[in-house]
């Protein structure tokens, strides 16, 4: 079994938005571009033109609806590794190939010492690995480790793909350690949370709730418009007199 | 102007920790990076794509392109998925087999180009408009439109007839601009925001990040979004406000919201008198041919009963007084009455009450009453002001702009009704009651538009052999005399656009151009040309039939009653085994294009803007881009305006030379930047080096709009002196809102009797009820059927991470959709005996087609949907025969019928709106019948499987790999 590293300051992770989230999934598509090159490239199609195209994802939107009739609501929710403070998927690990690196808190597979057992993904309770089974290792989410700091690439785009990409700008890219940060103060000020909390895993990827929706009489603050008993007669009246001038 | 606010952090690399796996923290991307457009869809975004040793590594979006600024969405994200997709054609095929057998051999390009001028020449030397050339999603309309008219062929039009010439038309008809490449909400100010139908499937990153922005304001300055559209996902999801009225009702609910408004007084009467044709006067002849027409002066202007001088003036003039109310009596004695006093008339009548429309449009009466205060609130109590010195049309000087920030969108789920036109129309009355078009917060044109209204530009009928056309083929009609039908009022082009059919059918009726050509009405052609358009399948009503009649022979001769079909496309979808011959074209990562403002521009309210495709890699297969081979093509057929004076080609670089040194008129080319010496923007001579100089920018062109001519530009003499400059505008007239449209009247007049160009009486019913200067709402043709038999509305939407048939041949996006459900309201499903997984037999008047069932609970009770394009045809697209798109993913075109039922006479009319022809495919009503057990599990109809003439792709894909293993031996 793995152990983890000393608890570090840096909590690197994900903040997303779920107010303004419209479920277009270029988060996903683009991640899994960037990836299909990066770090944990290849992330492997079966029967990709075929019967049952499947393949590997390190993040994937899932569409439901809450609540019914006129409480009803659509909710698109996008999930990938919460880059736990204190994952399973580590510490299940029986050869010390899923880690959390101790400087940034990102949980990674070292891929050379993976030997596919897969226990790491029956430990995650958000279904956040991703088995590779023709390349016989686990594979997940990297934070795009092989962009957040990458010095050949612009200050602007060294964010995860799915940051860069998101078009609503839904996704937020930040040290969640450091309650000072703008990531941070981002979930302080819209009341953040982590996904299942009461499981003891403290993710630590926050998601945004939606903000107080306005669909409510006098959300706007508007007022009912005047009760009047408007006749075309009578309603024309008062545009009779009217000076106006072009 | 959208931003996107995210909140990002850098942080420095940490020092390796002893013990942890040791990771290149950065990595080189590519060897390359080349700007160019996306074209994964309509959006035009701008993409960065990286390259390692040749092959595509990454595609991100271009941070400092005005469309999409850095962002982009899942179908350009898959780029590399379409780029390298089994689906590609590889060379030029004839058919060998029966029509639709999908029997090719491949043969050589000159073969094909010689074929193509073979056919077309013999048609251009006796009948140009025997050739019907009719583009798909292409871009480039700005040449094939053009090159049609070189040809001398009338019968030409892009794909906008089956799609948003509703919105178009109604929008250039009545403000001079409309939505998406017409103008946009000021997303960053606006209060109140309306989106109307489905939008997902146009301008999207734009409208996602307008609406990111629009969300993520802070709490003293929140904006409320409402959403009306039947099916509550996508955007309606994140919307404030979900309105999921019953389909082709909202123009109903806009006309009850300005019955509220005029009520109870909420509108913008300065607005009105100053900026629309309110004030105008309108004559009262019943019975005479001017009944409902302008009055106007000796010069043509109209007029307006000035109350100051106390008469009857031009109604262009700065400063008066206009009358709004009361009878007026012109120097010819004739009465008047103002448009503002009919307007109020009309929409004033009870038959808008809330309480007398909920019930039909299938919401709460309060509801309609509470969104028209929102609104009246948001534009009359949060007015904007922004502080700028400007100058009005008559020369005024005024010191600020005065918004009212309540903005509107509105595409297909209004466009897609045969009310369209007028629903359209009344949301553009809506939003000039409430003051709020081109003003701070509000709806804002994009550049070039506003335009005159409608646009000066008519549509042309063919010459004869051998000579081109006088004009362009399409245009806007301004009455009866620019129709383009004979003296019987027959059509003059196979679509029957421009005809008392269709009279304001602006963008052509592509959706009627197979049924009418295999019909011979109005007359046989000889040559089907279509580029990128899937006639065969998903772009098609009555698919079935269609694909019938694409094969059809006479059964006299034997021979096809359409002789010959070429068609270009990339890749190998349905409509391919149709063509006799096939140009293969190239993705959009192998061409030449330019997003022209001669065509659909990609300007935002804040600028005007270009760009360009470069070829960031070059092809592996022996394909041409198709502009090439239109422009190749036309100089063998010797068209004048494509070659030399001594027959030799004008344009011998293709595309690319056409781009830089074509001139639509002098100083005017197909690229607005750099021109000249490289420093001229809008107009200079042709530039040699324009081209470097655009991929030097990153592949596009824009340039900002002064701060004094950025709003109310209708009116605006500083915009009108910026426009001028940069060659998008000619006048400095005033272009004047148009609520009450003389045009509309004119054919209603005819529909009358009045005029001298009279149609044929059976057609005069339609001219009359749905010709009407102020919008009115019909219900859509659709309703006509039994409803009782028909009780279910049936809608498609598109996914925002598929674009039409594009999406299935990529690999990653089919992973994320490979099969579609026909989604039930749950109540209704219960109601029908109806679980998840249930097939049911979708059927209408038409015909029917089995689906899957899914419930939900954010849909309209009286309507079903499904997502649109996923269905393919076995073995189309490559994909194997047994891939989900062809067992489990369904078309409801299947049982949408281009015809409407068939009036007294027996004639059927086309399925569209009555003013532009615009494909109704929104209309549709069905039932559902529950299938039996046995019958569950695979979609019907099914069609014989396609065998493209293409490799079987490898069922494992692992396309990054060799980029990592480079990396590792780095």
């Amino acid at each position: 079994m793995t152990a983890l590293p000393a608890a570090s300051p840096k909590k690197l992770g994900l903040v997303i938005d779920l107010d303004i989230c419209v479920g277009c999934h270029a988060c996903a598509v683009n991640c899994k571009e960037w990836n299909s090159g990066g770090h944990a490239a290849p992330l492997t199609d079966f029967d990709a033109y075929g019967a049952k195209p499947d393949g590997v994802w390190f993040n994937r939107i899932h569409t439901f609806e809450a609540g019914e009739g006129a409480a009803g609501r659509t909710v698109h929710f996008p999930k990938s590794c919460m880059h736990c403070e204190t994952p399973a998927c580590v510490t299940v690990c029986p050869t010390g190939a899923s880690f959390k690196r101790a400087a940034d808190g990102i949980v990674l597979v070292d891929e050379d010492k993976c030997i596919g057992c897969k226990l790491c993904s029956w430990a995650c309770p958000y279904g956040a690995r991703e088995f590779d089974s023709q390349e016989g290792v686990m594979k997940k989410c990297t934070l795009c480790i092989d962009r957040i700091y990458n010095e050949t690439l612009d200050e602007r785009d060294r964010v995860p793909a799915c940051v860069a990409a998101c078009p609503v700008g839904a996704r937020h890219f930040g040290d969640l350690g450091d309650e000072d940060s703008p990531v941070s103060q981002l979930v302080a000020e819209r009341g953040g949370y982590g996904l299942m909390p009461e499981l003891g895993y403290t993710p630590v990827n926050q998601y945004l709730p939606p903000r107080p929706s306005q669909a409510r009489a006098g959300c706007t603050g508007a007022t009912a418009l005047p009760v009047d008993d408007v006749t075309p007669a009578r309603g024309f009246l008062r545009w009779v007199d009217r000076l106006l001038s072009r | 102007m959208t931003e996107r606010r995210i909140v990002t952090e850098l942080h420095q690399a940490p020092a390796p920790v002893s013990g942890e796996q040791v990771i290149d923290l950065s990595p080189q991307t590519g060897d390359t990076v080349k700007t160019t457009t996306c074209y994964m869809c309509a959006c035009r975004c701008g993409i960065k794509v990286h390259l390692k040793d040749g092959r595509v590594r990454y595609i991100e979006g271009n941070r400092d392109h005005p469309v999409n600024k850095g962002v982009l969405c899942a179908k350009g994200s898959a780029g590399i998925m379409t780029q390298y997709s089994p689906a590609r054609l590889q060379k030029p095929l004839m058919r060998v087999g029966e029509r639709g057998s999908g029997e090719f051999r491949e043969i050589e390009w000159e073969e094909a180009l010689r074929t193509a001028t073979l056919w077309l020449s013999e048609i251009r030397a006796t009948d140009p408009k025997k050739l019907a050339f009719f583009t798909g999603r292409d871009q480039s309309q700005a040449l094939t439109g053009w090159w049609a008219a070189q040809f001398g062929t009338p019968n030409y039009a892009a794909h906008g007839g089956f799609c948003s010439v509703n919105m178009a038309a109604a929008g250039l008809y009545t403000i001079g601009g409309s939505f998406w490449e017409f103008g946009e909400p000021d997303w960053a100010r606006t209060r109140y925001f309306m989106m109307f139908g489905v939008a997902e499937d146009h301008d999207s990153n734009p409208i996602k990040l307008g609406l990111g922005q629009l969300k993520g304001r802070p709490a003293d300055n929140r904006a409320k979004f409402v959403s009306i559209n039947p099916v509550r996902t996508g955007y309606s999801a994140i919307a404030d406000e979900w309105i999921g009225l019953r389909p082709g009702t909202d123009g109903l609910f806009v006309l009850s919201l300005i019955h509220e408004l005029l009520k109870a007084d909420k509108i913008d009467l300065d607005f009105l008198v100053r900026y629309t044709n309110s004030p105008w006067l309108v004559i009262e002849a019943p019975g005479t041919a001017e009944h409902g027409l302008f009055a106007r002066d000796a010069e043509g202007n109209p007029l307006c009963f000035d109350s100051i001088c106390g008469k009857s003036v031009s109604a262009l003039a700065p400063d008066l007084a206009p009358k709004l109310i009361g009878d007026v009596a012109l120097p010819d004695g004739r009465k008047a009455r103002t448009v503002f006093e009919l307007m109020v008339q009309r929409y004033l009548d009870p038959q808008y009450a809330p309480e007398n429309v909920a019930a039909r449009i299938g919401i709460e009466a309060e509801t309609i009453k509470r969104i028209a205060s929102e609104l009246a609130h948001a534009a009359f109590e949060q007015t904007i002001e922004i502080m700028a010195d400007w100058t009005d049309w008559a020369g005024r000087k005024h010191d600020r702009f005065i918004g009212r920030p309540v903005s509107m969108h509105a595409m297909r789920g209004i466009s897609a009704h045969s009310n369209g036109f007028d629903t359209c129309r009344a949301i553009h009355v809506l939003q000039m009651l409430l003051g709020s078009i081109d003003c701070p917060g509000g709806f804002r044109y994009k550049p070039p538009f506003p335009r005159l209204i409608p646009m000066p530009q008519l549509p042309t009928d063919a010459t004869g052999p051998l000579q081109p056309l006088k004009g362009p083929p399409l245009g806007f009609p301004l009455g009866p005399e620019h129709l383009l039908v004979d003296d019987a009022g027959k059509p003059k082009r196979i679509d029957k656009a421009f005809s008392w059919e269709a009279p304001l059918s602006c963008h052509g009726l592509m959706h009627m151009v197979i049924h009418n050509a295999w019909a011979g009405d109005p007359y046989p052609i000889d040559t089907l040309f279509m580029y990128m358009a899937n006639m065969a399948w998903n772009s098609t009503m009555n698919t079935s039939g269609t694909m019938a009649k694409l094969a059809d022979k006479n059964p006299e001769t034997g021979e096809y009653k359409i002789p010959h079909i070429i068609y270009a496309d990339a890749y190998y979808s349905e409509m391919v085994a149709y063509a006799d011959l096939i140009f293969p074209d190239t993705t959009y990562l192998e061409r030449w294009d330019c997003i022209s403002l001669l065509d659909r521009p990609i300007c935002d309210a804040d600028g005007a803007a270009d760009a360009i495709r470069q070829p960031v890699i070059q092809p592996d297969r022996d394909v041409r881009p198709f502009q090439d081979v239109l422009l190749d093509l036309g100089a063998r057929l010797g068209l004048t305006a494509l070659c030399q004076e001594d027959g030799t080609p004008k344009f011998p670089g293709g595309l690319k030379d056409y781009i830089v040194n074509h001139q639509r008129r002098p100083g005017v080319g197909m690229l607005a930047g750099f021109r000249g010496n490289g420093d001229q923007d809008g107009k200079g001579e042709p530039n040699p080096n324009q081209l470097e100089r655009y991929i030097e920018n990153g592949c596009h062109w824009r340039t900002e709009i002064p701060d004094n001519a950025k709003f109310f530009r209708h009116a605006n003499a500083d915009y009108f002196d910026w426009a001028i400059a940069l060659g998008l505008k000619d006048l400095r007239d005033q272009i004047v809102l148009q609520i009450y449209s003389e045009p509309l009247r004119k054919f209603q007049l005819a529909g009358e009797g009045f005029g001298a160009k009279l149609p044929p009486e059976a057609d005069r019913p339609r001219l009359r009820e749905r010709f009407d200067p102020l919008p009115e709402w019909h219900p859509p043709f659709g309703e006509e059927v039994d409803q009782a038999a028909y009780p279910l509305h049936a809608l498609t939407q598109r996914p925002m991470h598929m674009y039409h048939s594009w999406g299935s041949q990529n690999a990653w996006l089919r992973q994320i959709q490979s099969r579609n459900a026909l989604f039930v309201n749950r109540e209704t499903g219960k109601q029908l005996g109806l679980a998840d997984g249930d097939w049911v037999w979708v059927e209408s008047p038409h015909g029917r087609v089995k689906a899957p069932v899914q419930l939900m609970e954010g849909v309209n009770r009286d309507t079903v949907w499904t997502w649109n394009a996923i269905g393919k045809r076995k073995g189309a697209w490559n994909l194997a025969a047994d891939a989900p798109e062809s067992q489990k993913g369904f078309l409801l075109n299947h049982v949408i019928s281009e015809l409407l039922p068939p009036r007294a006479d027996g004639y059927r009319y086309a399925n569209a709106d009555p003013v532009t022809g615009q494909a109704a495919w929104y209309d549709l009503r069905v039932r559902l019948v529950k299938c039996a057990a046995e019958e569950c599990g695979e979609t019907v109809p099914q069609f014989p499987a396609l065998k493209p003439p293409l490799k079987r792709p490898l069922d494992l894909l692992q396309y990054g790999r060799k980029f990592r293993r480079d990396r590792n031996r780095r």
